[in-house]
């Protein structure tokens, strides 16, 4: 467990920044529910009645007036991106910075295995990504209690354990890019976390691409679809899961055997 | 036994050259040096041995163990020293000792420490405030802290100040005396003369002498300088002619009676016949092809 270790600490500046500023802002978010709610019917007329960019944010199937409503939405937007990109940040670069950084000489000279050394190293992005997630949903379901509004439990744990899947499959899909890379992986790991945002948008303001939805794990991480259904859609998830346990195999496939430079 | 063993490795970067069909053993307990100039595949062959990279073709063992199979096992006993020392940024020296020994297993605290006071190594310093040469320091350290029964360093002395550079080979010496061997790969030759007993030559990527330190240095050439008039058209075996004004040197591998019998013909002022030293060979196996002196 030496590199879990070292690992957690070589990203711990990264990780207390990401925390934070999802946390915060997700916080900030639900204390301006209150203030909100009172002008919200208005609002949500205007936001129902703006064409597709209405239908991209799922604002057409979702009440801005009820907490889960504007949660699920705000939620969308913060704790979705912001979760994705530093999922895969983190797990974009924690093979490749080795190599990068020129200290892969230094630890694959130690006896230790490669496979040790991935398993060790996916451990440490598991746990941050773990931590992360328990300490927003912390902090969120935290700020909801102190506006004296009703929870909705069942609506907010599916969409948190939602998100959760979806920082998964971007972290084992980014995993297994990071095996290939020698450097620039930073880049990479934004331009896929963005990508497939992009494609959950396009997924739901055209019918024609709706088959987007079971690419991107956007798809069942979606607000409206989630509080309306009760439920995540099992299809996807199977699919986004596969995703991301072939990116963890591909990286032990490919790191193993790799030449270190 | 051997302390290592690479037979007939062959090694491409795609279709660039790394190695081809290298053979080479360095006995248990030698100071072995393996010279070469830049790109001559020196550092292809020891990242080959610690299992960086995997042959091409061809295999390597070290004591005994293959480098692919046995990878842990040996690299418990490698000390291994890169030539560019890389570290984590934000981590004190003492922690990235206390890391490679962690993922050692092993408690090299009190060696650590010993290495630090004779380097003069300041362990409270971060690794990215540290100077070339002090960063190197910190490599030899985490090479040599786990007192490994075989060192590969990979030139080692580069950004090491002269005082330094005796103090490390000081350090090698006991380790070599107390039974470690030593591959020393650099293109420093003083370096390879004055400590190692046997020696490779690489050039292109293929072995072109491998033999001890002594013989490598004493081979039938000799350095052949006079003063005076002289015609050596008619000779053969000179190379590394050198005219000045009353004078001329050089490398002399001939035979030593067509010698003689032309400067017997001439008039001389003074003769001087020496040895070259490794130097001089080194260059000649670089600007010839792989035929020895």
């Amino acid at each position: 467990m030496t590199i879990v270790k070292h690992e957690l600490k070589q990203g711990k500046t990264s990780f207390l920044i990401w925390t934070s500023s999802i946390g915060f802002l997700l916080a900030i978010c639900v204390f301006l529910f209150p203030e909100m709610k009172g002008e919200m019917d208005g609002i949500s007329e205007t936001f129902a009645s703006m064409g597709s960019f209405t239908a991209a944010f799922g604002m057409d199937r979702l009440n801005f007036g009820t907490l889960i409503g504007f949660y699920a939405i705000e939620c969308g937007n913060v704790l979705g991106l912001g979760g994705a990109f530093y999922a895969a940040l983190c797990a974009v670069s924690i093979l490749t910075k080795e190599e990068k950084d020129k200290t892969a000489e230094f630890l694959l000279t130690h006896p230790i295995s490669r496979t040790k050394i991935i398993t060790e190293k996916l451990i440490a992005v598991l746990i941050q990504i773990t931590a992360m997630n328990l300490i927003i949903y912390a902090l969120s379901v935290g700020s909801m209690t102190m506006i004296g509004e009703e929870i909705p439990w069942k609506e907010v744990n599916l969409l948190h354990f939602a998100y959760y899947l979806l920082q998964m499959e971007l972290a084992g899909i980014c995993f297994g890019i990071s095996a290939f890379l020698r450097k620039g992986s930073i880049g990479v790991g934004l331009g896929i976390a963005i990508m497939m945002y992009f494609l959950n948008l396009i997924a739901n303001i055209a019918e024609v691409a709706k088959y987007l939805k079971y690419i991107t794990p956007f798809g069942y991480c979606d607000g409206a679809d989630i509080v309306s259904n009760g439920c995540l859609n099992s299809t996807m998830v199977a699919i986004g899961m596969t995703m991301g346990i072939v990116g963890i195999s591909v990286a032990y496939l490919h790191y193993t055997r790799k030449d270190i430079h | 036994m051997d302390a290592i063993k690479i037979m007939k490795l062959t090694k491409y970067y795609g279709k660039h050259r790394g190695i081809i069909d290298l053979d080479l053993s360095v006995k248990k307990g030698d100071f072995f040096g393996f010279i070469g100039p830049n790109g001559a595949g020196k550092s292809t062959t020891i990242r080959t041995l610690l299992g960086l990279i995997s042959p091409t073709e061809g295999s390597t063992q070290i004591f005994g163990m293959d480098a692919v199979e046995d990878k842990q096992a040996i690299l418990h006993k490698v000390g291994y020293l890169p030539s560019e020392a890389a570290f984590y940024s934000g981590m004190k020296v003492k922690d990235v000792l206390k890391l490679s020994a962690g993922l050692r297993k092993k408690d090299c605290g009190a060696e650590a420490k010993l290495l630090c006071e004779r380097l003069q190594l300041d362990t409270a310093r971060k690794v990215e405030e540290l100077s070339f040469g002090n960063r190197k320091k910190v490599a030899i350290v985490c090479a040599l802290q786990h007192c490994p029964e075989l060192l590969i360093l990979d030139e080692p002395t580069s950004g090491l100040d002269p005082l330094m550079q005796k103090e490390f080979f000081d350090i090698l010496q006991e380790r070599n005396k107390q039974g470690a061997t030593v591959f020393l790969s650099s293109h420093v030759l003083s370096e390879i003369q004055r400590n190692c007993t046997r020696a490779a030559i690489i050039r292109d990527g293929r072995i072109i002498a491998c033999d001890s330190v002594d013989s490598l240095a004493r081979t039938s050439a000799k350095r052949i300088t006079i003063h005076g008039q002289v015609d050596l058209d008619k000779l053969d075996g000179v190379r590394d002619r050198k005219d000045s004004m009353d004078s001329v040197s050089f490398l002399y591998s001939g035979d030593i009676h067509d010698l003689l019998q032309v400067l017997s013909a001439c008039q001389l002022s003074d003769l001087t016949i020496t040895e070259p030293d490794l130097e001089e060979i080194f260059l000649h196996y670089y600007e010839k092809d792989g035929d020895t002196v």
